[in-house]
This record gives structure tokens, C-alpha cells and sequence, in this order.
């Protein structure tokens, strides 16, 4: 009896478990931020693999998620006391990623249902996770959106709706643009694939962002030789302080 | 150009800072303030973290005062004298300033309480100087052409015991007035993130009576050894010096700073005060308003740290 279970689960597993996998490739796994980094744009292109013919009903959509590392973020909001504006209540969003784009190849909406969504933390909103907000102060809510419009604004987080470009429900690529003002860290892509909102597949692969060359050796100085660091700044500041004195000099004498 | 800062993580227009950089090494040039009070402020408003901008804005001021007062020896208007006394209480202030500034952290509110420094202090120190210049012009034309009237007067500072002679100033005071003007401006300096030539330059003239010519020279001299003490203490409990910004701001203001020497000695020295107050009363009232008026985000984002 036991044997016989464990064979039917045998058959049935690969059927039920994965139909459709995502092959994915990027235009490069790795970000270098240089000294004259002015942003990037990762291109991610994949194609479906199936072992049986495409699926009647729901056409696949696909959807590309990447996000830079989770922080806390402090919110503050202010209020007006005594004629001034001044900070008073302060919310602590326990994980907010630095960075976060999500490109669909349909509307978000019929892309994934709620559900999903809710499951695989996909939408800006649920990326962001806020569970020790403080019960008295009201419209805690209202601190996370905060963290969103702000993002929004500075084009750290974007949702854009119908970027992915899906071929014969087998290939699809997009392209996702970072801005110059990125942080350090491992940054993850996650890609889903869905029918009827409802995730059949998904892949998830990291990218590395890192500082290179000279900007890689200042910041380390600055943290493990800040004594150094402080002396060659000020040494720094000293010789073109010197150096712009004795140059001017110069050109008025002549 | 854009360039991207490695401390402070974000991408700037390396042009735009180094024009920054010259605007305000023009002012610290003429003035004889290190320009730490226009240049934070404008710091935030291009998007530096204010932890990095005020970090940097000190080691900047470093080498704008250094290229100043270089300037300065050589016409010999630095009162090297009054400049160590003012420093002996300045360093002390600078430090006694962070204690204050942890505590005020680990209450909350220090932006306010800093921002709230700027305006009243800006605004004093404005508004006197402001008047005082006006009064000292329409003496000066009533005189027409007369020389102008002596403004050494004798005050209280003059009945004080541990007097010292001060060559270059002309002056046979007692040691306590600077040395209380120093760990004053030290406190502030150290609280406001700035060199604190635009409260000790007043106060040299109005105070302590030193001439406006060697003011400018002596508090640039002064402001050096506080800001370099401030720059290392960011530097190694912080980490917020970004060197990469100091360079293009500092590039821009020794030649700026050179520049406004030049002016500087070409002006009358009521002008020279009646400017510098205007200007000080405009970052005043765009500070003032930024507390009275709403703001269009109500929210700010911070650290956990930042408390």
C-alpha cells in the first residue's frame, strides 16, 4: 500500500509541481559603480520551458521584480506646534529595499491576483513590510505609503505596467533602469510566471552591485583607516589651499 | 558631468559643485567667514545625506580658510596673538559642543533645535550688524568726507584683569573676552556643523573692538584649526567625510576664496559688513520660513540610528 502511494506520488510530482520553467539570462550579473556612474539598464530575457504543449485557457504573463537590499527606515512626520512645523510622531518600517522595480507584461491587476501578490510579495506595497508600527499612533499606514511616494518621487521604486515583451508565450525580455544613486549590496531579480493571476512558476537570481576602483578603495579607507582618511582629507585640504594661494600669486606678479 | 560620491552614495553634477564650490569661497574670501552656513543648506538642497554634508562642508572650509588666510599673512592682517587665544576656547567649545549635540540627539529633535540656532542666531546677528553698518554710512556721509569717527570706544570689556597686549589689533585687553568668544563660537560651531566666522567676525568688531581689516584675516586663521578638529571627529566616529565631494567643492572655493580677497581689500569696510549682513538675514528668513510654512512632504525617511 505504502509502496504504491509512494509511486503515484512519484508520477504525479513533476506533472503537478512544474510545468513551465523560466531559462533567464541577463545582460550582466554584475553592476560596477565607477566614478562616473550615471545609472544602468539590465536587460533580462528568458524563455519558457515546458514538457508538454502550451496550456489551453489564460495566455502566460511574466513578471520581473528587482530589488536592491532591505533596511529599517525611520519615518517622521510632522506637525505643526507652537506656529513651527516640527517632527513629532516617528514610525520604524522594519524592511524597506533601497531599490525597486517591477516590470508585467499585462496590467498589474490581471498580471497577479491579490492573493499572489499577497504570497509572493510582488506590488511596491507589500515589498515593504511594516509589522512593528506602533498601535497608538493613528493611520500607521499612512508612514509606509510615505516610504513609497518618497521612492516614487526619486525614482528609486516604479512599477511599470506592460514593459515585458512576451513571444509566443515562450520568450519574453524587458529591460530595467537603474538610477545613478544606487547603494551597495546584492540585489535580487525574481521573475514570475502566471496564468489567470495565479504564479505557475517562478526564478529568482541575484545581481551584484558594487562599488570598483577608486571608489571602492575611499570607502573602505573610510571605514577601516578613518584616522588616515581624516588625515589625507585635511592634507588634501591643505595643499589646494596652498596651491590655489601660490598660484595666484603668480599670475598677478607676471 | 555627472560623478558619483563614494560616501555619500549618490550621483552629482561635478560642475554644479564645483560652481557651488567658488560662489561661496567668493564670500568666504571677502568676509572672512568660512561659508559653512550658505554651503550646508544648499548641500541638502542637492540631495547630500545632511550627515555627509555637513561632514565634508567642514573639511571644504579647511581649505578655503587655508587658501584665505595664506592671503591674508602676506598683507600681515592676521593677528596670530588673538587667533590662538580665540582658539584655545574655540577647541575647547568645539568639544564641549558635541557633548551638547549627543544629548540634544538622544532627545530628539535635533534638527529643529539646530535649524532654530540658524534662525536666531543668523537673525541677532543680522539685524545688529545690518543697523550698526547703516548708521556707520550715513555718519560717513554726514561727515562728508571728514575721517570717521574713532569706533574704539572704551566699554566694559576694558575694566577686566588678566589684560594682554594684541599688536597687530592695536589693543591691550584683557585675555577673558576672546577666550569666551572662542568656546562660544566653538559650542555653536560644533552644534550648527559650520566654521563659525559669521558669529565670531561680529563679535571680534563689536565685542572685543579689533579693526574690521584684521577681523577677517584672524577669524579665518582661527577657523582653520576648529573645522580640521571637526572634520577628523566626523571622520572617525561618523564616517561621513566624503572626500571625492570635498575635492570638487574645495577646487572651486580656493579659487573662489582668492578671488573674493581681492574684492575684499577693494571695499569699504561698512560695505564689506552691510553685505555680509544682508546676506546673512536672507539664508535667516529662508530658514525661518521653512519652520512657519508647510511643508509639501510631510514625511521624512531616516535611519534607524537617526533618533
Amino acid at each position: 500500500m505504502l509502496r504504491l502511494i509512494a509511486a503515484l506520488c512519484l508520477v504525479a510530482l513533476p506533472a503537478f509541481a512544474v510545468e513551465e520553467q523560466v531559462v533567464l539570462g541577463l545582460s550582466q550579473d554584475r553592476v560596477a559603480i565607477t566614478a562616473d556612474f550615471n545609472g544602468s539598464e539590465i536587460l533580462i530575457f528568458g524563455a519558457v520551458k515546458r514538457e508538454a504543449p502550451i496550456p489551453e485557457g489564460d495566455p502566460l504573463e511574466v513578471i520581473v521584480a528587482v530589488s536592491g537590499p532591505s533596511e529599517p527606515v525611520l519615518v517622521r512626520r510632522k506637525e505643526k506646534k507652537f506656529g513651527i512645523w516640527v517632527n513629532t510622531d516617528s514610525v520604524l518600517v522594519d524592511s524597506a529595499p533601497s531599490f525597486y522595480a517591477v516590470a508585467t507584461s499585462a496590467p498589474f491587476k490581471e498580471a497577479i491576483t491579490d492573493t499572489e501578490d499577497l504570497r509572493h510579495r510582488v506590488s511596491i506595497e507589500r515589498a515593504i513590510r511594516s509589522v512593528g508600527a506602533a498601535m497608538h499612533i493613528r493611520g500607521a499606514q499612512s508612514f509606509a505609503n510615505a516610504v513609497v511616494r518618497i521612492r516614487e518621487n526619486a525614482r528609486l521604486y516604479s512599477i511599470r505596467e506592460n514593459t515585458v515583451a512576451v513571444d509566443e508565450q515562450t520568450l519574453f525580455r524587458t529591460s530595467i533602469e537603474m538610477p545613478a544613486d544606487l547603494t551597495e549590496g546584492e540585489y535580487s531579480a525574481r521573475i514570475f510566471l502566471t496564468r489567470g493571476g495565479m504564479v505557475v512558476s517562478d526564478f529568482t537570481t541575484s545581481i551584484d552591485v558594487r562599488k570598483v576602483g577608486l571608489e571602492r578603495i575611499l570607502y573602505t579607507m573610510s571605514r577601516q583607516q578613518p584616522i588616515l582618511y581624516g588625515l589625507m582629507s585635511l592634507a588634501i585640504a591643505i595643499a589646494a589651499g596652498w596651491g590655489a594661494s601660490a598660484a595666484f600669486r603668480l599670475i598677478r606678479n607676471n | 558631468m555627472q560623478i558619483y560620491l563614494p560616501i555619500a552614495e549618490v550621483s552629482v553634477n561635478a560642475f554644479l559643485l564645483l560652481g557651488l564650490g567658488g560662489m561661496v569661497g567668493i564670500l568666504s574670501g571677502m568676509f572672512g567667514v568660512g561659508g559653512g552656513f550658505l554651503m550646508t543648506p544648499l548641500l541638502f538642497f542637492i540631495g547630500i545625506p545632511p550627515a555627509v554634508a555637513v561632514a565634508t562642508e567642514a573639511n571644504q572650509i579647511v581649505a578655503s580658510s587655508f587658501s584665505g588666510v595664506l592671503a591674508h599673512f602676506r598683507r600681515r592682517t592676521v593677528d596670530l596673538r588673538m587667533g590662538s587665544v580665540l582658539l584655545v576656547g574655540g577647541l575647547t567649545g568645539a568639544a564641549l559642543g558635541v557633548v551638547v549635540f549627543n544629548y540634544l540627539k538622544s532627545l530628539g529633535q535635533v534638527d529643529l533645535l539646530v535649524k532654530l540656532c540658524y534662525v536666531v542666531f543668523l537673525g541677532i546677528i543680522g539685524g545688529l550688524m545690518f543697523i550698526e553698518s547703516l548708521n556707520a554710512i550715513r555718519k560717513a556721509r554726514k561727515a562728508n568726507g571728514a575721517p570717521p569717527p574713532k569706533r574704539r570706544q572704551r566699554n566694559w570689556v576694558h575694566a577686566l584683569p588678566f589684560k594682554m597686549r594684541f599688536r597687530t589689533s592695536g589693543l591691550y585687553i584683557s585675555v577673558l573676552p576672546p577666550l569666551v568668544v572662542g568656546l562660544f563660537v566653538g559650542v555653536l560651531s560644533a552644534i550648527m556643523g559650520v566654521g563659525g566666522g559669521f558669529i565670531m567676525v561680529p563679535a571680534m568688531i563689536y565685542i572685543l573692538g579689533m579693526p574690521t581689516k584684521v577681523v577677517v584675516g584672524t577669524s579665518l586663521f582661527q577657523i582653520i584649526f576648529v573645522t580640521a578638529f571637526t572634520t577628523m571627529l566626523h571622520a572617525t566616529t561618523n564616517f561621513t567625510v566624503d572626500v571625492v565631494l570635498a575635492v570638487l567643492l574645495l577646487v572651486g572655493g580656493v579659487v573662489g576664496a582668492q578671488i573674493g580677497t581681492q574684492i575684499g581689500a577693494r571695499m569699504k569696510a561698512e560695505q564689506l559688513r552691510i553685505l555680509l549682513a544682508l546676506m546673512v538675514l536672507v539664508v535667516c528668513g529662508k530658514l525661518a520660513l521653512d519652520l512657519l510654512l508647510q511643508p509639501a512632504e510631510l514625511y521624512s525617511l531616516g535611519t534607524e540610528g537617526g533618533h
